[in-house]
Parts: C-alpha cells; sequence; structure tokens
C-alpha cells in the first residue's frame, strides 16, 4: 500500500516538474467567493493549480514546526516536527462528475493515509451522491481541517482526541445545497465502514474513539458488518454565520463471529454541533465547536471507561493589521485565542458519588503573520491543565510552537 | 532600523520570559514519585523501563486483560504512586485461619470484579468472609524490603513480655519457588517472614508485583501462569523482563520526604505521638541491611511501622485473613507519604485498610485492639494537641 502511495506521490511530482518547465501554463484554480461558502465546501475550496487545459488540479499543503514543551518543569528539549503534507488532486470528468483526493504523509512518513478519495455526481444541486472514501462530516473541524487555515499548530484536542479527526471511512451517501438570497442550506448523509472495538480497547485507558482509526482494515472491510451512519446539516445565514448540527454513530463492537453472538450490539454515538462567524466591522473570526459523545460500555468493565464525554474549543482571531508588509501585497498580521477542553468521562463513582475526571483544558494564545490566504507563519504558546480519573491536582503543561503551514 | 531594534527587544524579553511561563516541578516532597538517590547509570534506565511498565503499560483484550479483572494498569490502582481509591478497592475472601483458603475453587482469594466483553466477572460466595483492601502507596518498598527479617523479629513481642499492651507477631508464609529467600533469612518451619500487603502476607515485591499482574489484571506471567478464569496454565502475558523491571522500579522509587518538619506544631505533634504509644508499633526509624541495590544498603529511615501484625480489634476483624495472621491482625502501615494521600485519591482522604476513614482523626478513632490505649489517649487530648497531632502526621 505504501509503495503504491508512494509511486502516486512520485507521478504527481513529476507533472509538477514537468508542468514547471512552462509556468506560464500553470494557472490557480480560483476560489469560489460569490456563493456563500459552507464547512462541508472546505474539501474543494482549496487553492488548487491547473495545467493549461487539463481536466486535473492539483494541490496541497504542507505543515512544520518547532516546539518546546515543559510538563511539570520537565522538558524533553526542543523538537522540530514535520506534522504533514498532504497532496490533492482533483478532477472534473464532466460538468457533472467531479473527483477529489487527498493523500496525507503524517510524521515524515509515519503515517500514510488516503483521507479522501471520492466521486461526486450532481443529479441535483440538492441531490448529489458521493461514494468513495469520504470524511464522514461530524464538527466542522474533521472536513475542514488544512493547517493553512488556522492559526494554531495544534489542531484542536477536542476534534483529534475525542472525535477522531481526520476520520475517513468507505462509503456511499448524498448530499445537497440550497441556495436562497440570505442564506444556504445543505444537507449530508452518508453510510460508511465505521468503528470498532479499540474505542474500549486502546493504550489511552479511556474510552478513546479515535482508537477506531487504528483498524488497518477499515478501508477494506466493515469490522462488524454494520454501517456508520453520519448525517449533518448546515445553515449559513448572511450576516450571522454557520451554524452546523452533525450525528455520527454505529455499532461498534464485534457481536458476532461466524454467526455464534459474542456480545449484544453496543452503539457509539456522537452529537455536535458547531459555529462560524466574522463580526463585520472588526472583521473578528469566531470557530466553535462543541461535541458529546455516547458509548455503550459493558456493565462488566471499569469506570476507567466512561459512557458519555463531552469537548470542543473555540477559536477567536483577530486581524491587526492587513496591508501590503515586506513585499507580500496580501498579509496581514493577526492575534487569536483559542480555549479548549475535553471531559472523556462524564459521571460519579458508583463508590464514593464523587466526580470523575480525566479531563484536559488549555488556553493558547497566538499570533500569526500570513503572507496571504494560503501561507501562515504562527507563534503560539498553550498552557494546559490535565486532570486523572480521579482529580487529582492537575499536570500542567505549557508548550511554546513556532509553525509554518502553506498550501503549495 | 529602530523598529528592528525594538523588534528584537521583544524578541529577547519573549525568550526570557518563556522560563518564566513555563510550569515548575513541584517541590521534591510534595512528590511521591522518584528514584532514590545514588542509582548507577543502568539502575536509572532500569528504573526508567519499570515506570514506563508501571505507569503507561495498558492492559486491554487484545494484550493480555482478563478476561477477568480488577484494573487495566498497575497505575490505574497507584496514581502517583500513592495510595490507592475505593473505585480500584480489591475484595479478597475465604479465608478465615492459617489454614489456607477455603474457596480457590470459587475464584479465591482475590475477587475479579471486573471482566472483558462476553465474560461474567466474578460474585462474592454466599456467606463468605471478606475484606475490601484499598490499594497502599509504593513509595519507599525497597528501604522496606531490605530491612533484615532479624530486625523485623527483634520488634516483635508476640507474648507481649515488656507488659505494655502491644505485641506484635510477623506474618509466617510458604515462599513461591520463584522467589528468592533474602540473605540471613529466618525461617520457622519451613515458613518465612512476610512483609508486603495489609495483612504482610506477600514475601517480596517479585511475589507482589507477580501476583497483582495476575489476580488485579488477569495477565499471567511465568511467575503466576495459572489464568484467574480457566485455572488453566497459559502461556505468559507479560515477560520476565517487564516484571523484573517493575519490581526494581518499586524497590527504587524514593521514601517520603517530611515536610514542614521544624514547624514548632509538628515538633509538639511529633512527641504527643510517641507520648500516645503510637510509636510502639509506628517505628519512626527503620535501617536496612546489605542489598544488591547499594543505593539502599546499610540506611536509616524512617517509615513509621514496625512491619508486623497487630491485633486491631473487632471493628476492623472482617472475617478474612492470609497467611498464618488471624483475622483481625493487621500490619501496620507505614504513615510515611500520609500528608499526600490525598494527592493520589483525588482529594480526599481514604485510609484504613479499606479506604473506611475519611480523616485522619477517624483513622485513629477506628483504632482498637493493641492500639484501643492510644485512641483513649488521643480522645483525651486537647483540641491543641490534637490539631498538632494531626499536623504531624500530615508532615510526614
Amino acid at each position: 500500500m505504501q509503495y503504491k502511495l508512494f509511486t502516486l506521490t512520485f507521478l504527481i511530482f513529476i507533472h509538477t516538474i514537468v508542468a514547471q518547465n512552462d509556468s506560464t501554463k500553470i494557472k490557480r484554480v480560483p476560489i469560489d467567493t460569490i456563493k456563500p461558502q459552507l464547512n462541508m465546501d472546505a474539501v474543494y475550496n482549496r487553492p488548487f493549480l491547473q495545467y493549461g487545459k487539463t481536466p486535473v488540479a492539483l494541490g496541497g499543503y504542507v505543515e512544520a514546526n518547532t516546539q518546546y514543551a515543559v510538563t511539570d518543569g520537565v522538558t524533553e528539549g526542543f523538537s522540530f516536527q514535520m506534522r504533514r503534507m498532504t497532496l490533492f488532486v482533483a478532477s472534473t470528468i464532466s460538468k457533472k462528475i467531479k473527483f477529489l483526493s487527498e493523500i496525507e504523509f503524517e510524521d515524515g512518513t509515519k503515517e500514510i493515509n488516503i483521507e479522501f478519495a471520492a466521486l461526486d455526481i450532481e443529479f441535483h444541486p440538492l441531490f448529489n451522491f458521493r461514494g468513495g472514501v469520504i470524511m464522514n462530516p461530524i464538527g466542522a473541524f474533521n472536513q475542514n481541517h488544512d493547517g493553512p487555515k488556522w492559526e494554531f499548530v495544534d489542531r484542536p484536542i477536542s476534534a483529534t482526541q475525542l472525535l477522531p479527526a481526520t476520520f475517513s471511512n468507505v462509503g456511499f451517501g448524498l448530499y445537497g445545497k440550497l441556495y436562497k438570497p440570505k442564506f444556504v442550506w445543505a444537507y449530508e448523509l452518508y453510510l460508511t465502514n465505521g468503528f470498532n472495538d479499540n474505542i474500549t480497547g486502546n493504550d489511552q485507558n479511556k474510552t478513546y474513539i479515535p482508537a477506531t482509526k487504528l483498524d488497518p482494515n477499515r478501508f477494506e472491510e466493515s469490522y462488524n458488518g454494520e454501517p456508520l451512519t453520519s448525517a449533518k446539516t448546515s445553515l449559513r445565514y448572511k450576516r450571522l454565520g454557520e451554524i452546523g448540527l452533525s450525528y455520527m454513530g454505529g455499532v461498534y463492537n464485534k457481536f458476532e463471529e461466524d454467526g455464534l453472538t459474542l456480545d449484544k450490539k453496543r452503539r457509539a454515538d456522537i452529537f455536535a454541533i458547531d459555529f462560524n462567524t466574522t463580526i463585520p466591522k472588526a472583521k473578528t473570526v469566531i470557530t466553535a465547536e462543541w461535541a458529546w459523545t455516547f458509548v455503550d460500555v459493558p456493565d462488566t468493565y471499569t469506570q476507567q471507561y466512561g459512557n458519555k464525554q463531552q469537548g470542543g474549543f473555540i477559536d477567536i482571531v483577530q486581524p491587526i493589521i492587513k496591508k501590503k508588509m515586506f513585499g507580500f501585497e496580501k498579509a496581514s498580521f493577526n492575534a487569536a485565542f483559542r480555549v479548549e477542553y475535553v471531559d472523556w468521562n462524564i459521571g460519579t463513582f458508583n463508590e464514593t458519588g464523587q466526580n470523575i475526571s480525566d479531563d484536559v483544558f488549555s488556553i493558547v494564545p497566538a499570533i500569526s503573520f500570513r503572507t496571504s490566504q494560503q501561507t501562515v507563519l504562527r507563534l503560539n504558546y498553550r498552557y494546559q491543565w490535565q486532570t486523572d480519573i480521579l482529580g487529582n491536582p492537575a499536570s500542567k503543561t505549557a508548550v511554546i510552537q513556532f509553525g509554518i503551514s502553506s498550501y503549495f | 532600523m529602530k523598529n528592528k531594534i525594538v523588534a528584537l527587544f521583544i524578541l529577547i524579553l519573549f525568550v526570557i520570559g518563556c522560563r518564566k511561563i513555563m510550569p515548575k516541578s513541584p517541590k521534591d516532597d510534595e512528590l511521591l514519585d522518584g528514584p532514590i538517590e545514588g542509582l548507577t547509570t543502568q539502575e536509572t534506565a532500569q528504573f526508567l523501563k519499570g515506570d514506563v511498565a508501571f505507569n503507561d503499560d495498558v492492559f486491554t483484550p487484545q494484550n493480555g486483560l482478563g478476561p477477568l479483572f480488577v484494573a487495566t494498569s498497575c497505575g490505574s490502582c497507584h496514581a502517583g504512586d500513592g495510595k490507592g481509591h475505593p473505585f480500584t478497592t480489591l475484595t479478597r475472601f475465604g479465608q478465615i485461619d492459617s489454614t489456607g483458603n477455603q474457596y480457590l475453587s470459587s475464584g479465591a482469594p482475590q475477587l475479579q470484579n471486573h471482566a472483558i466483553p462476553g465474560y461474567q466477572p466474578e460474585t462474592l460466595p454466599v456467606g463468605v468472609g471478606f475484606s475490601k483492601i484499598l490499594p497502599p502507596a509504593n513509595t519507599g518498598l525497597g528501604f522496606l524490603d531490605a530491612v533484615t527479617d532479624a530486625d523485623i523479629l527483634a520488634m516483635a513481642d508476640p507474648n507481649d513480655a515488656d507488659g505494655d499492651g502491644i505485641s506484635g507477631v510477623c506474618n509466617w508464609v510458604t515462599v513461591p519457588s520463584y522467589c528468592q529467600h533474602r540473605a540471613n533469612y529466618i525461617s520457622q518451619g519451613g515458613k518465612y517472614i512476610a512483609r508486603f500487603g495489609k495483612k504482610g502476607a506477600a514475601y517480596d515485591l517479585l511475589q507482589q508485583t507477580a501476583n497483582a499482574y495476575n489476580q488485579d489484571m488477569g495477565v499471567n506471567s511465568a511467575f503466576e501462569p495459572y489464568d484467574t478464569y480457566t485455572k488453566l496454565e497459559v502461556d505468559p502475558e507479560v515477560s520476565n523482563v517487564t516484571v523484573h523491571d517493575v519490581v526494581f522500579y518499586l524497590k527504587t522509587l524514593k521514601a517520603p520526604v517530611q515536610r514542614n518538619q521544624n514547624d514548632a506544631d509538628v515538633q509538639s505533634g511529633k512527641q504527643i505521638f510517641i507520648a500516645l504509644g503510637c510509636e510502639k508499633c509506628h517505628k519512626s526509624q527503620l535501617t536496612t541491611g546489605t542489598s544488591n541495590i547499594s543505593a539502599l544498603s546499610n540506611k536509616t529511615f524512617y517509615p513509621y511501622t514496625d512491619m508486623l501484625l497487630h491485633n486491631m480489634g473487632s471493628a476492623l476483624d472482617d472475617n478474612y485473613t492470609e497467611g498464618s495472621a488471624k483475622t483481625y491482625e493487621w500490619k501496620t502501615p507505614p504513615l510515611w507519604g500520609l500528608g499526600l494521600a490525598k494527592n493520589s485519591q483525588g482529594g480526599s482522604y481514604f485510609l484504613m485498610h479499606d479506604g473506611r476513614a475519611s480523616s485522619i482523626e477517624a483513622a485513629i478513632l477506628l483504632h482498637g485492639g493493641e492500639a484501643q490505649s492510644s485512641n483513649n489517649n488521643y480522645q483525651s487530648l486537647s483540641e491543641n494537641d490534637k490539631q498538632n497531632l494531626i499536623k504531624f502526621l500530615e508532615s510526614l
């Protein structure tokens, strides 16, 4: 699998190098700024490059950073991290049929994933068929995760450690949009392969939905023969912003094998709400997401594994200076702030009635310099309080990060 | 140029400021974990390996958990290497005297109260005697391990020859074949002096560790190869190397460091502690013998225990025991680290063998049997003296 992906990557780059021999033929595919955009449009709303009149557009982004972290006075020193490099290939097969793929290399080549590889067929603006490897539309971040769009080096904890961003699965589904002068409404509905027993059998010692991504066979077959349902509806009202309500759920355990019953069907269900807006005068951008998870953990299991979780984040980004700087025509200097929280185990101990903790809270002040919308240099400071299941004094971590991220 | 200088100045301030905005290490006397001083480089490396196995290794159905179990990792029961919490309390049952456990076929001695999916946890046989046992702190165990049998025996007074109302006896046990006897061990009728566990029935930290893997997590080793569910001998699910690393980690965890020992109230409290007779069992000072870990050899330390069994009265008699201990006898628990117990118990005290005491005072008032006179003495103290005694105990 890795060999094939390397070959594909190599071919893409050869193609790009050939294209560079005559750079006048390379065009930046303009981003649609006329129609109001939704989170779900993030997949296609990327700065692609097109060579001549070929129906194929290429793109990608890169993220790298350095960081210095200290936990309770102990540090492992400075690290440089190549978080990810992602390549996009989009193809317009016909006016109403499109294909897009997104291949991601994380931490060098430690993880290579097909994050998106789906064919979209438009029958009607309200009735589009999508099939292939899709990104399940839970919350906002999972579909709108490109590094250059964010002022923060780290992805939100709630998106990656409560929800399983970036989470993709093989499946089919429908989506559609309704445009009106004052609002746009959209829906998405997919059935895909989905969860597995890693949710309650993982090295995190907690109910941990992201562990479901560790099943290497999930693109090949369903773990338990039960489809995962993902659904989202979004509404963007012209001046107020976009609000999204989403759901993802299904059976996560292997309840039978060879026709023999092993356990009852156990579900994991996630509900999320997301919101984003831009305050018109100040141009302040606010992005927020909150999720609740409900997991049917066996009664015979330890309370270490919670059956209810919640968490989310709010990002506030304020442009401070927006003008030509250092020779960059559309540069901007921004201040940003993130607050995030995750509780992996909502409830009380059976024995004492006391609150079960197992939570994390962090604040991340940040500044960023954008040479354009496509390239960002960002300096983050994270301070984080992590509390164990018993609620003992929190472990405190501070991280200073400097990173770059850019579409190419 | 001026702007660049200002920018550089801000950058320098930021770099200097970074050191100030990073979380500092808690003071050494506020933590229970960390190695003893004087380990060699190789010993430090083994300590770190044991630390990872103890605190980071999580067992799942895929890597050996269960099928019956109590907890999923060592660290689940011993947060920060401190005392445990009632949610990971162990339940042991089925033995009422030194003739052994009569309920081995029913899952004794330990109730595995959790199970992986598809299995049912054990339940207590009707009418059986049982004890709830709170996980103890791990700190300073290497020092306790290195005390010689002769020193322990010298503190025993089985017939109360000195007439002070305090006896103190050793728990004589049969030692598993995989345990090595200590240097200059003392035996009696083929039995040996044990010293770990609430009943003091585990001979050494290898037995304690191998039993914990097996009985607490359902993880079999070459030392304890019998599965708690099938009762069959099965392949090891944890390597000998890992078990030895964990044993080494436990042996080389530092002893708790006393705080505020120069405080006048604390010093007064210590005198009251001695005057009440508490120190007759909670011996303040012990000395190690020779150890193959040189940092543990011939050291004086301050655990506040005599490692002996004492009659604690009928209120603490659960009708369950281990080894040669009577059902009403409990090993004197070390008091070091007592003041930090709340930091590993979620902010509340859960004291005594089963966590039934929610304060130090409640724990004192639960002392009966040989400790009844100390309890009575405590109750007759002035409020100020009581407070000083508590302050002293919290300083440990």
